[in-house]
Parts: structure tokens; sequence; C-alpha cells
């Protein structure tokens, strides 16, 4: 057994579920073999997202909710030897580290060793050359907010064969939190095309947290979960030749079966022969799922291919102001009195705001944002409907009115109205730009703050 | 149109998640029962898909066979109204889509 190495997933966005890695750190724990736990809280917006936080203030732009992720274990994780990786450095992982540094003090633990990857922000002059022309010309009209390419596993890899306790990158590939660990301990070649490929879907089972263990999968009486408030956090079982076991910590909620793998194995991938990462071009498009017991199933024939000589950057711009309004009916002609609601807000902002129109209740989120798509009329002529407006502008002043004419419905507008909620929030765009990995230069450091 | 009452929608017979990716949105679907991939082999072709979301005017829609999986993988593109960033959709991924795939009616015979 000791050929094993686990790998947990303690969270699969920023503002997952706290308190999860606790079953996870005490089955480790019990298991005493090596493991490693790994947090993924960056998704496509989020370091933009924490770009503008830092520009508040100084110190933050990391994950927000960083200590109390770590707290609860950092001290059980230290003491067994638990490798941490997660990209919570966001914008700021030097921020992070000084605070992962501070909780450990707290905690009387002795100095960690944390290592902070870098490399992964990247200037104008680096990316613009392999922006479209569309593009271009988009950015010059908005302020850059973030630029950074997804970096590998790497450096990961090497922090960790230093002897780094915990690893704080940004941007990283999500399945490269898994791979580093794992190219680590099993010592592997960076051109071991197979074995980065098994790591990586390894690494993309593990990425979304509880949506491998039964989360976001759940449908009464036809897909039934149960304990789905206490979901287990997902852990793989590795071994050297690549086979990969998924399952969760005992007594957890949720399940691991052919159905929740396969949901997620297939998730945010396009063409399952090329899942392009900046490691390895991994292939799954022979491979199978054996369930070997209860909430373990077996992940076989993946393959790999050399990786692409570019790296996917995600440059972030401003993206003006999203306006958001709504007010609900009910009962007797809702649906009429709600449409109507709409016909008036329509007949005061068209054309100045391109508007969006929901009937939530009848049609929202199926339908396109021109209003076509399928609608759906409750039985008996009982209604709950709530309309919904939405636009977006960069002229904030502008973008407000859509708020004050929701609001002014409450007296000019239709019988029976209430419940009005308004938003006024600013937008980021992403543009995506491959450039080439020469111009980038990845590294680690280990944190010396205070 | 004779077969119409014989048809059946397709959650019957299959589950599915979205994921997306700026303006693409993947729809992954899969069979309950193995024995049931031939039936969608046959019923959920990407013409099929593509006129099921004819209304969001995909540009491409991409079907990859997945057989030992008894999977699919739909891969669409320009159906998010521009994506997370720029679409006015409560659900801006494109999330839900996936249970607009499963009402799809298809033709339980094979």
């Amino acid at each position: 057994m000791s050929n094993l190495y686990r790998v947990a997933c303690a969270a699969g966005f920023s503002g997952d579920r706290l308190g999860v890695a606790r079953p996870i750190v005490d089955e480790f724990i019990r298991l005493g073999e090596p493991a490693c736990l790994i947090f993924e809280s960056l998704a496509e917006r989020t370091l933009a997202l924490a770009q503008l936080d830092r520009r508040q203030n100084a110190a933050a732009g990391y994950e927000p909710l960083l200590q109390e992720m770590l707290e609860p274990i950092i001290a059980d994780c230290v003491s067994n030897h638990i490798s941490i990786v997660g990209n919570f450095g966001a914008a700021n992982p030097e921020g992070a580290a000084q605070l992962i540094a501070d909780i450990a003090k707290s905690k009387g633990l002795p100095p960690l060793k944390i290592a902070v990857v870098k490399g992964d922000e990247i200037p104008p002059s680096v990316f613009m050359p392999y922006l479209s022309k569309a593009d271009q010309i988009m950015l010059s009209k908005s302020a850059l907010v973030s630029a950074n390419v997804y970096l590998g596993a790497r450096e990961i890899a090497e922090a960790l064969e230093a002897g780094a306790q915990i690893v704080v990158t940004g941007r990283v590939a999500d399945p490269a939190l898994t791979v580093g660990p794992l190219m680590t301990h099993f010592k592997k070649s960076w051109d071991d095309w197979n074995f980065l490929a098994q790591a990586t879907m390894a690494g993309h089972l593990l990425e979304c947290g509880a949506q491998v263990t039964g989360g976001y999968f759940a449908d009464p009486g036809v897909k039934d979960v149960s304990g789905l408030a206490n979901v287990g956090f997902p852990i793989i079982e590795f071994d050297s030749a690549g086979n990969c076991c998924v399952t969760k910590a005992p007594d957890t909620g949720g399940v691991v079966n052919r159905m929740t793998v396969t949901e997620q194995l297939l998730y945010e991938l396009h063409d399952p022969a090329a899942y392009l990462t900046p490691d390895v071009v991994a292939d799954i498009s022979k491979a199978q799922l054996q369930e070997l017991g209860e909430n373990r199933v077996m992940l076989k024939q993946v393959f790999g291919h050399q990786r692409h000589e570019t790296l996917k950057a995600n440059i972030c711009i401003d993206g003006g102001w999203l306006a958001e309004g709504e007010i609900s009916y009910a009962g007797h002609h809702a649906f009429e009195r709600a449409q109507l609601a709409g016909k008036i807000i329509l007949e005061r902002l068209s054309p100045a705001l391109d508007l969006r129109v929901d009937y939530i209740g009848s049609s929202s989120v199926f339908a396109s944002d021109s209003g076509d798509g399928p609608s759906f009329k409750a039985q008996g002529g009982f209604e709950d409907i709530r309309m919904r407006v939405a636009a977006a502008h960069q002229d904030k002043a502008l973008a407000h009115q859509l708020c004050r004419e929701v609001t002014a419905l409450y007296t000019c507008g239709p019988a029976g109205g209430g419940g009005v909620r308004t938003s006024l929030r600013p937008r980021l765009n992403t543009l995506v730009a491959y450039v080439p990995r020469d111009f980038i230069k990845p590294s680690f450091q280990f944190f010396s703050g205070e | 149109m004779s077969s119409t009452k014989k048809k059946i929608p397709l959650y019957q017979l299959a589950h599915a998640r979205t994921g997306d990716k700026g303006n693409r949105s993947n729809i992954s679907l899969i069979a309950y029962r193995p024995e049931d991939y031939a039936v969608l082999l046959k019923e959920v072709t990407a013409e099929k898909v593509r006129e099921h979301f004819a209304y969001r005017n995909p540009t491409s829609v991409q079907r990859y066979e997945l057989p030992q999986l008894y999977a699919f993988n739909f891969v669409m593109d320009e159906i998010l109204d521009g994506g997370v960033n720029l679409s006015l959709n409560l659900d801006a991924h494109g999330k839900s889509l996936s249970y607009w795939l499963l009402a799809m009616k298809i033709d339980p015979s094979l």
C-alpha cells in the first residue's frame, strides 16, 4: 500500500463550503500514508476580482476565506506531513503566505516552509501581439484589470521537492495543483506524457470539489444522493502506474459512482482526445471507469501527448456596469401583470439601454438575451412570477436608471407588485491569448516575510 | 409525425451536466443504462441538438462519442450570449442548459 499517494480537494471554488477538510485530514492521519490537500479557489474571473481588492488594500488580493480554510487543519497537516497546495494566492500570493505564517505562529507551530509560485502575471508587452485585432481594439478602450498565464505543475513540484510544506500559487491550471505533488512523489519525468495525463485527469476530477462526490448531481427520485448537507469532498488514490481511484472520506454524505465520475470527467471538456493543459495534452477518448466498491471508482486508459508550445493567458478588462432589478407578482393574472411591468420598463428605457426581460417562474434561464426560448405556464391559472430586467452599459449613471425604474414600479406599475430588489455592479470582460512558453519565466521562492 | 406519441423526453434515459468556457458550452449526456447508448447514438445527433438549441443560434454543434462511458460530449459554440462576462442571463454560465437538452423528445425504439 505504500506505493499509494493520496490527494484530496477541500475547495472547488472561492466561496465553497468551509469545514470540509476536517474529515479528509482525519482520514489521512488514520491512514498514516503520504498525502496532499489541495484548495482550488480561482475561477476565471476570481483573480481579476482579487486584483480589484488589492487596489483598494495592498494587503488584500488573496482568497478572502483563507484563514477560515486553513486555521482548523493547518497544525494537524504540518505535524502529520500532509502537504498543502492551493491557488488561494490569487493576485497576492505573498500576502497569502504572510497570513499563513501568522496563523502558524498563532498556533505555536515552528516556522513553516511556505513556497510562493511566481511568474503568472504578465505585462501587455508579452500578451499584446497574441491578441486578436478585435480584442486589441477592445483593450484600447477599456482599463486593464489583470493579465495572467495559466502556469503548469512544475514549480509546485519543485517547491515540494525542496521541502515546502505549503505551496501558494496565483494562476495555475487547476489540475496542476494535483499534478505537482504527484510528480514530486513518483519522481516521473516531465515528458512522461501518459503519467502526466493520468495525473492531470486525477486533478480534473478533484478540482471542483464535491462535484465528483455527489454534489451538483442530485435530482430527487431520479438521481438521489444522501447526506448532501454533509457531502464528503473527494480523495484520489494514485499509484506509480498512473491508476487513479476516486473516493471520499468515511462518514460523510454524498456518493462516488460511475455516474458522478462520468459527469465530472466530461465537465468543461471539449475534444475528449485533446484536453489541453500547460503540462500535457490529455486524451480520455478511450477512458474507462470501473466501480471497485462502495464510493470507489477507478479511472483507467488515460493517455497523454506532448504539451503545446503556448500557454493560455486570461486578460481581464473593465466591462462597464451591470444593472439588475426584480419585482414579484403572484396569484390571478400574475403573468399578465408581470408582462405589463416589463413593457413599462422597455418603454421607459429602450433604446438607451439594451434590456433583457425575464419572467421567472415562466421563462428565464433557458431563454436567450433576446428573449427567445421555451416558456412554461403554471397550471390552474395560479402563478407566482418574478419579473427581472437586466442591462449593461459603460455609463454608470445610465445603467443606474434601470434600478430606479424598477423601484418606481411600486407606485407607477401594475397592481400587486412587491419585493423589489435592485443591484448595480461593475463588470469584467475576459480576453484570451496564447503566449509562447519561452516568454514566461515561472519560479518559486520560499517566503521569508516579517 | 405518426411516431410523435411514442416519443419520450431524453431525461428518462440519460443524465447530463453543463460546463462553460467563454461563449462555448459543453453538455455531457450519459445513459443510465449501457443498453440505451445505441438509442442515444441514433436519436441525439449533432443536427438534432443544433435544432433543439436553434433559438440560441449556435455557430457549431459538435458531438463526441464515448461508447465505453455510455456517454457523449456536445460542444456548442456562441450559444451563451457572450458567456459569463457579457450575457445578461441570470445563469450567465448556461449551467441550467443540461436540463434543456434533457427536455428533448426522442424515439426510444431502435
